[in-house]
C-alpha cells in the first residue's frame, strides 16, 4: 500500500512521447547549485562590504536619487514595444473601451462562426 | 442505508441549498455583528466544501450520481431538473469551492476596511458560489441558462462594489451589457433546441439530437457566447475591465464564474454534442480547428497586451485571457482528434491538458490577485510605475509573487508547467507551429512577469514606502494556502492527474455513460 502511494506520489507524468518527474528535476537542480556553489568558493576573496566598492558606478557622473534611479514599469522592454509599434498601434484601435465596440466583436465572431456552419 | 449515505444521496441539491439560504441569512446575522457574519459565512462555505468532497469521493467511486427536483414519473404533467453529477462536475465543483474559500479567507482582512455594504458583499459573494456551482452540477440545460444570469447579477454588483469609483461602475456596466446579451444568445439557443425535441435535459437532448442544421447553429451560438463569457479574443474585452476593477477577493471568485463559462463549452461540445465525432453530418475536425485559431489568437494577443500594461491588475487580466487559450487549445486538439482513431490518445493528452489547466489557471491567476490585491492594500498604488523595492517591506507577499510568476509562466517545477507540457507534445502531434507559438507565448507571459518583479519589487527602497508593511495574516493565509496547492500539484502532477484529471476527462469523452446513467433515472 505504501509503495503504491509512494508510486503514485513520486510517479512520471506521462506526456505521451516523454515524461515529467519533477522530484528528479530538484534533485538535478539542487546538485547544479551545489557545483555552482563550489565553483564560486574558487572566486577572489578581497571583496569589502561598507567601502566604495558596493556604490554603483555611473561612468563618474552623479546619483540620482532613489525613485530616479528606479527603472519604471512602463519602460521596460521599451525596446520590444517600440520595435512593434505597428502592431501596438492596431491593439489599441481594438481595444476601445466602448460597451457597443464589444457587441460588436461579439457579432462579428458569431457571424464568422455561423458562415463556417454551412463550411461543416 | 446509514447517515453518510444519505447525505451523499442529498448531496447534490444541499450543495446549492446550503450557500444560497446562507445568502438570503446572511443580512440578518450581519444584524448581530460583522464577526458573526464572518463565521456564518465561514461555516457556510466549509459545510458546501466538506459535502462537496463528500460527493467527490462518491463519483469518483461509483460514477455519476442523479438528483431529480420534481416528479421521477415523466407521464405526470409537471416541472422538473434533474441534476447530474460527473467526474467533470465535481473536478469544477473542487475548483469553485477552493477559490470561495479563499476569496473568504482573504476578504476578513482584505474589505475589513470597508464601514458599508459587508452584508450586501457576503450575499453576493454566496449567490455568485452557489450560482457557479449551479452551472457545473445541473444536467437541465435551461437551470444552467437560469444560473448563468444569476452569476452575471451577482459578479455584477460584487464588480461596482467600490461604488464611488466611476471605473468599477463602467467595467460592471459593460459586464452586464456583455452578458445580458450573450445570455439571450444562450435563451435562444435553448429555445430552438427545446422547439425541436422538446427537451431541456442534456443527456436526454443528446440521445436524440439529430445534428440538423438548426442544431448546428445553436453549437454555434453556445462556442460564441460561452468562448465570450471565458474571454476568448477578440470577445474578452470584458475581462480586464471587470477583472481589474472589481475587489480582489471578488476577482478571485469570478475566475470560478468564469471558468463555469469553459465547463459550459466542454459539457456543450463533449456532453450533448459528442455524438458529432461519430458523426458524418457535422464535422468535429473543423470545430476543433475553429477553437484552435480562437485560442492561439486569444493566447497571442492576451500575451501581448499584458507586456505593455502598466497596471498591475490589468496586466494580470489580460495574462489571464492568454491562460485561458491554453486551456481551449487543449480542448481544441481533443475536438479536432478524437473522432480519429489513430489519434485518440493524442486528444486525451491533450484534454487532460487542458482541464488540469482549468484549476492551474484558477490557482496561479488567483493568487497573482491575491498579491495584486495586497500591494494595493498597503500602498493604495495599483500602476507599476509608482511601485518599487516592496520585497524589503512585504517579504511573505513577494515569495508569493515569484511562486505565481512560476506559476503561470509554465516554469518547472510548478504546476502551470505540467499542464502545459501536456498541451504542448499533443498539440505538436497535430500542428507543431502552434505548439512552439505557445511556447514562446509562455516565455513572454515569464518577461511579462519578470518586469512586474523588477518594478515593484525589486529596485531601491522608495521613501514614500518606508511605512509600508507585510499585510495582515488572513491575507497571508489565503495566499499561502494557494502557495501550497500550486507547490503540491507542481511536486505530484501524476496524483493530481491521476486522481482528478483522468476521470475528469474519461467522463467527458465517454458520454455514452453520462447518457444512460440519466435515461435509467428518466
Amino acid at each position: 500500500m505504501s509503495l503504491s502511494l509512494f508510486e503514485t506520489l513520486f510517479g512520471s507524468l506521462k506526456t505521451g512521447n516523454g515524461f515529467w518527474n519533477p522530484i528528479v528535476w530538484i534533485i538535478a537542480i539542487v546538485i547544479a547549485f551545489l557545483i555552482v556553489y563550489v565553483i564560486r568558493g574558487f572566486g577572489k576573496k578581497e571583496y569589502k562590504k561598507e567601502t566604495e566598492q558596493v556604490k554603483s558606478f555611473l561612468s563618474g557622473n552623479k546619483e540620482y536619487k532613489k525613485e530616479q534611479m528606479h527603472i519604471k514599469g512602463s519602460n521596460v522592454y521599451w525596446g520590444f514595444t517600440e520595435s512593434f509599434k505597428w502592431l501596438y498601434n492596431i491593439l489599441r484601435k481594438m481595444h476601445t473601451g466602448n460597451a457597443s465596440d464589444y457587441v460588436l466583436w461579439f457579432v462579428v465572431i458569431m457571424g464568422i462562426l455561423f458562415v463556417l456552419v454551412a463550411v461543416i | 442505508m446509514n447517515i453518510l449515505e444519505i447525505i451523499i444521496e442529498q448531496s447534490p441539491p444541499l450543495i446549492i441549498a446550503i450557500p444560497l439560504l446562507g445568502a438570503f441569512l446572511t443580512p440578518l446575522i450581519s444584524r448581530l455583528s460583522g464577526k458573526a457574519r464572518n463565521v456564518f459565512v465561514g461555516i457556510v462555505i466549509a459545510l458546501t466544501g466538506f459535502l462537496i468532497a463528500l460527493l467527490a469521493s462518491d463519483v469518483f467511486a461509483n460514477g455519476p450520481r442523479t438528483y431529480v427536483f420534481g416528479a421521477k414519473n415523466l407521464a405526470l404533467p409537471v416541472v422538473r431538473i434533474l441534476f447530474e453529477v460527473d467526474s467533470l462536475s465535481v473536478f469544477m465543483a473542487i475548483v469553485t469551492f477552493i477559490l470561495a474559500f479563499v476569496s473568504l479567507v482573504y476578504s476578513w482582512s482584505f474589505m475589513n476596511k470597508e464601514n458599508d455594504g459587508l452584508d450586501k458583499y457576503y450575499t453576493l459573494i454566496l449567490l455568485l458560489f452557489t450560482s457557479t456551482l449551479g452551472m457545473e452540477l445541473t444536467g437541465d440545460i435551461f437551470n444552467f441558462f437560469v444560473f448563468l444570469e444569476i452569476s452575471c447579477i451577482s459578479s455584477c454588483a460584487l464588480i461596482a462594489f467600490y461604488t464611488g469609483r466611476g471605473e468599477s461602475v463602467e467595467a460592471a456596466f459593460k459586464y452586464i451589457v456583455i452578458s445580458s446579451i450573450g445570455a439571450l444568445f444562450v435563451l435562444f439557443a435553448i429555445g430552438l433546441l427545446y422547439s425541436q425535441y422538446n427537451a431541456l435535459n442534456i443527456a436526454t437532448l443528446a440521445h436524440v439530437i439529430q445534428y440538423t442544421f438548426l442544431d448546428k447553429i445553436v453549437l454555434m451560438l453556445f462556442i460564441a457566447v460561452l468562448g465570450m463569457k471565458a474571454g476568448l479574443v477578440p470577445m474578452h474585452m470584458w475581462l480586464p475591465d471587470a477583472y481589474g476593477e472589481a475587489p480582489s477577493s471578488v476577482t478571485i471568485i469570478i475566475i470560478g464564474a468564469t471558468q463555469a463559462s469553459l465547463y459550459g463549452v466542454l459539457r456543450i461540445c463533449f456532453t450533448l454534442y459528442g455524438g458529432m465525432f461519430q458523426n458524418v453530418t457535422i464535422n468535429s475536425f473543423v470545430i476543433g480547428w475553429i477553437i484552435l485559431v480562437l485560442a492561439i489568437i486569444t493566447i497571442l494577443i492576451g500575451v501581448i497586451m499584458a507586456l505593455i500594461q502598466t497596471d498591475f491588475r490589468r496586466l494580470i487580466a489580460y495574462a489571464a485571457v492568454a491562460e485561458i487559450g491554453y486551456i481551449f487549445l487543449g480542448v481544441g486538439v481533443g475536438l479536432a482528434v478524437l473522432s480519429n482513431p489513430g489519434l485518440m490518445e493524442v486528444g486525451k493528452t491533450a484534454m487532460q491538458g487542458g482541464v488540469f489547466h482549468i484549476i492551474n489557471d484558477s490557482l496561479d491567476i488567483g493568487l497573482l490577485f491575491l498579491v495584486a490585491g495586497a500591494i494595493y492594500y498597503t500602498t493604495k498604488e495599483s500602476s507599476l510605475d509608482k511601485m518599487g523595492g516592496l520585497a524589503r517591506n512585504m517579504k511573505y507577499t513577494t515569495i508569493f509573487f515569484v511562486i505565481g510568476l512560476l506559476a503561470v509562466s509554465g516554469m518547472p517545477p510548478m504546476n502551470g508547467f505540467a499542464s502545459k507540457l501536456l498541451i504542448y507534445e499533443s498539440i505538436y502531434q497535430l500542428n507543431p507551429i502552434l505548439s512552439i507559438i505557445a511556447i514562446l507565448c509562455s516565455i513572454l507571459l515569464l518577461a511579462t512577469f519578470v518586469k512586474v518583479l523588477h518594478s515593484a519589487f525589486l529596485g531601491p527602497k522608495l521613501p514614500k514606502f518606508d511605512d509600508v508593511k507585510e499585510v495582515p495574516r488572513s491575507m497571508l493565509l489565503a495566499m499561502g494556502i494557494i502557495a501550497a496547492i500550486i507547490i503540491f500539484f507542481g511536486l505530484f502532477p501524476e496524483f493530481v492527474l491521476n486522481n482528478l484529471v483522468k476521470p475528469a476527462v474519461d467522463a467527458l469523452v465517454s458520454n455514452a455513460s453520462y447518457i444512460s446513467k440519466v435515461l435509467g433515472v428518466i
